[in-house]
């Protein structure tokens, strides 16, 4: 008797919390983070998560309804017909089955299945073959072993690991399209509150779409391993009023700044390997193989979001990449402690 | 027909050096023997695959944990991916379906005996193959390598670009090499049941575990055949200058996917239709009445068999399809849902209006149909695409499909060793150990994978060797890992039961379950050539027609 008491109680703890997650919309603050700082799939900000997540809590719901019906039909025959020591041994009666039963759970499983098609389908439609309206704004992003770029082909800009977009207004929608390529193995660009997942596959261009309705930093990550350091490769999505967007855009476009500052770090940066991979604007350093860095110091992150773009971090960084993210593509330059300070300090020119 | 069955005396065994014995084990073509060289051989790797298992566990206990370096990370889930689906899951499910089906169907061996001992000596040896990577993966200079790249080796990071050294070509060949030894396993299968039945045995009333396997055989052949023919590519692509794969020279990333989750989608049932198999058998048992529906069981079977093998691209949902694929492949997936969940409503009829014995191996079932339950639903979520475009490569997947794996396939095996260990070994596994393991993995299993679900709804990518404070998944990781703790002990409890009770467990006659299938009418252990006089059938329950002459299955079939 009390080996099924426990039976029970431990499959009452499964349907509370498959309720909690079909209740999981109504906190779309999760525990343990800011608004800003969640990634729950039932916090939408944009159209395309939004229609995932009304279809998951319709899905939800009736897959809820099929556990709480067959849930409860095992637990019943598992409790009444259990043996009994008033059995004596004897056998019960033997039935070897009923057509129309059969017949009657089939036929319930297979209207289900069309209604659940039926809904999919729709928002398969709906999410997928939308058409691009006029005022959205075109965005290549292109996955890189442990890294993102981000190419504006209408604005002229380059950047990368932290894209910036336009907030859509509903009545006026600026949505922002994607072009996802990959230059090496294959990456997911995953935000969950402003869309599900496309992956970034050489040779097979890709697209997806977004229209945040708030403005604010939503985070997300690579999702599609793509090789030693996939858990570092973060992204940051900055979703920006017009205003700012128009002011970030400008200052973007801008060549990079030259400060008689840092005319040392700068002549350290180009006689050594760094221009191989990496470009800065107006200068020769034209490398494509790392990050563009000439608005670096825009970006609040550095190593694809794995550290906060300080001063020590920088230098970190360009000293021993290893040390923050091992298995990068970056090589430890071995510089010297005075090219190592130079090269940091014209890095912090480029604004 | 009561005179056929008959009992076998067992023959005096002489006691023979245990160098003699090991050389017996070495050389066997018995499928007895050989079923048990499978089982034993995927004991040991599903040890290997926890300890990987518990590495991860360890290294996701809290964000930012270096417990291990992401390379060591990365080589313990594709090791525990690829030790669990090759090494542990189908060559055990081989070995029941070998020590099993002769003996259901009447047989005194497989119809290949010496083909049979070939496949399990491949698939070993493939086993090997794979775990010699950690010496061998860097062609033995710095050895402590193995395959990185996943146990899906998506290409290109399979290419030679990507994954240099040796470690990839060992999982490319100790997969080639046990695929081999696997489509051997299904022709033999096959062959057998269809040539070898007793008289009487028709087709239709073969016991639904040979039904299935039949079924799980057919999917073998079909499924593995494009993995091998892909490893080929792959070693093509790798040292012959090919460029099917390799997205530098122009190959594609997509067609490698199709090939793999063609193979990888109709696995999964290959792995849960012989689990369906255990239930079928199990379930009425303990019940104490015939399985309801058979010929519905069957016909759902068949339908799953042929309709998996339509559901792949499922896997594909993100890589881009056109709203069409993702259409049809939504569609088929659910279609899928249809006849497994016919099969859970048979076994609830199975039990409704029975007696049941809560056995441990009852308990396991029991356990199985809940979580199966449960598995098959969170199925049907990710088969809506678009709840599949944020669930997908998130942990919610990798809690859906240990669902499957463990919550359903697992369980279906411990239930399995609990039930024909007394006929393979002629003594009782103990029912208060039985019960321990029972209930802590039970516990264990919940704590793991029902909180696992969660961080995927949160965000948490799969695959990540550590992660971001602040997001809420640190306190679920801590309890995720715990669980898996307690399913260690409870695996411990098993191992033990396994040992002591070979030695000390109760001596049992043929029939300790009071069962109805033609393996419980021979001695346990069997002898060597199963049957003195081949048995001839009338129902599908030939023992319940000799035990209850006046009421014989005969009568109504």
């Amino acid at each position: 008797m009390t080996l099924r008491m426990k039976s029970s109680l431990d499959r009452g703890r499964q349907l509370a919390l498959l309720l909690f997650w079909s209740a999981r919309p109504l906190w779309a603050v999760e525990p343990g983070g800011s608004t800003a700082q969640s990634t729950s799939i039932f916090s939408p900000a944009s159209t395309p998560a939004k229609s995932i997540a009304d279809l998951s809590v319709f899905v939800l719901a009736i897959t809820g309804i099929i556990f709480l019906v067959v849930f409860t039909l095992l637990l019943y025959s598992v409790v009444r017909f259990r043996g009994r020591a008033v059995d004596g041994g004897r056998e019960p009666a033997q039935v070897y089955g009923s057509m129309q039963i059969e017949l009657a759970w089939t036929i319930i499983p297979i209207l289900i299945v069309v209604v659940l098609f039926l809904a999919t389908a729709r928002v398969i439609l709906a999410v997928q073959d939308a058409p691009e309206p006029g005022g959205a704004l075109d965005v290549i992003a292109i996955g890189h072993q442990y890294w993102w770029e981000f190419r504006y082909p209408k604005l002229g800009i380059v950047t990368a690991n932290e894209l910036h977009i336009p907030v859509s207004d509903p009545s006026h929608p600026t949505p922002t399209f994607l072009q996802l390529l990959s230059v090496d193995t294959d990456h997911s660009f995953w935000v969950p509150q402003l869309a599900g997942k496309t992956d970034l596959i050489p040779n097979h261009p890709n697209r997806m779409w977004m229209d945040p309705q708030r403005t604010g930093v939503f985070l997300g990550q690579c999702a599609q391993y793509c090789g030693t350091q996939h858990a570092k490769m973060l992204l940051r999505v900055s979703v920006d009023g017009p205003d700012d967007f128009s002011a970030w855009v400008r200052a973007q476009q801008k060549p990079g700044v030259e400060d008689a500052s840092a005319v040392a770090g700068r002549r350290v940066f180009e006689r050594n390997a760094c221009i191989n991979c990496h470009a800065v604007g107006g200068t020769p350093a034209d490398g494509r193989f790392g990050p563009d860095l000439t608005h670096l110091m825009s970006r609040a992150t550095i190593a694809a979001g794995a550290a906060k773009n300080t001063h020590d971090n920088l230098r970190l960084w360009i000293q021993n990449p290893s040390a923050i993210k091992p298995g990068s593509l970056m090589p430890a330059m071995k510089l010297s402690n005075p090219d190592l300070d130079a090269v940091v300090s014209y890095m912090e020119t480029l604004r | 027909m009561s005179s056929n069955v008959i009992t076998v005396p067992v023959g005096q065994t002489e006691a023979r050096p245990w160098v003699d014995e090991l050389h017996q084990w070495l050389i066997t073509v018995d499928h007895k023997r050989l079923g048990i060289l499978y089982i034993v051989s995927s004991l040991l790797f599903l040890t290997l695959g926890g300890v990987e298992a518990l590495i991860i566990r360890i290294q996701l206990m809290h964000s930012h944990n270096n417990f291990v370096s992401p390379e060591v990370f990365n080589r313990m889930f594709t090791m525990h991916g690829t030790t669990m689906i090759f090494f542990v899951a189908m060559p055990i499910l081989f070995g029941f379906a070998n020590y099993l089906v002769p003996l259901m169907i009447g047989a005194r061996d497989m119809a290949f005996p010496r083909l049979n001992a070939f496949s399990f000596w491949l698939s070993f040896l493939g086993g090997l193959l794979l775990y010699f990577s950690f010496l061998g993966g860097s062609g033995l200079y710095g050895a402590g390598s193995a395959p990185d790249v996943g146990w899906w080796s998506y290409a290109p990071l399979g290419a030679r670009a990507f994954s240099p050294g040796h470690s990839s070509d060992y999982w490319t060949l100790a997969l080639l090499v046990s695929g081999f030894g696997s489509i051997g396993t299904a022709i033999n299968i096959i062959a057998t049941i269809l040539c070898l039945r007793c008289p009487g045995m028709k087709i239709s009333r073969m016991p639904l575990l040979v039904w299935m396997n039949l079924v799980m055989a057919g999917m073998v052949l079909l499924a593995i055949t494009p993995l091998s023919a892909a490893q080929i590519m792959l070693l093509i692509d790798r040292y012959l200058g090919g460029h099917f794969f390799d997205t530098q020279a122009g190959g594609s990333a997509v067609l490698w996917m199709h090939f793999f989750w063609i193979f990888g989608h109709p696995e999964v049932y290959v792995l849960i239709i012989p689990c369906f198999a255990f239930m079928s058998e199990i379930i009425p048992v303990f019940s104490r009445k015939p399985i309801f529906g058979y010929p519905v069981m069957v016909a759902a079977t068949v339908c799953i068999g042929f309709v998996s093998m339509s559901v792949w691209a499922h896997h594909m949902f993100t890589i881009g399809m056109n709203s069409y694929a993702n259409s049809f492949f939504t569609l088929t997936t659910m279609v899928v849902g249809i006849p497994t969940g016919i099969k859970i409503f048979n076994w609830i009829g199975t039990m409704w209006g029975g007696r049941i014995q809560f056995k441990t191996p009852m308990l396991f079932s029991i356990g199985f149909l809940f979580q199966f339950l449960i598995a098959g639903l969170t199925g049907i979520m990710m088969a809506a695409s678009p709840f599949d475009w944020q669930l997908s490569l998130s942990y919610f997947v990798v809690a859906h499909f240990h669902y499957v794996i463990v919550g359903g396939i697992l369980f279906a095996l411990f239930a399995a060793f609990y039930y024909w260990y007394p006929k393979m070994t002629g003594r009782m596994l103990s029912e208060r150990l039985g019960k321990w393991h029972f209930w802590l993995f039970l516990i264990g299993f919940h704590l793991t994978f029902d909180v696992m679900h969660v961080p995927g709804i949160l965000g948490m990518p799969r695959r990540i060797y550590t992660y971001e404070p602040g997001r809420g998944w640190d306190t679920l990781n801590f309890i995720i890992s715990i669980g898996a703790f307690i399913q260690a002990i409870a695996i411990l409890v098993f191992v033990a039961n396994l040992i002591v009770s070979y030695f000390k467990g109760a001596r049992v006659g043929n029939d300790p379950w009071d069962a109805w299938t033609l393996e419980w009418s021979v001695s346990s252990p069997p002898p060597a050539y199963n049957f003195a006089t081949v048995p001839t059938v009338a129902s599908r329950r030939p023992l319940w027609d000799l035990k209850h002459p006046e009421d014989p299955d005969s009568h109504y079939e």
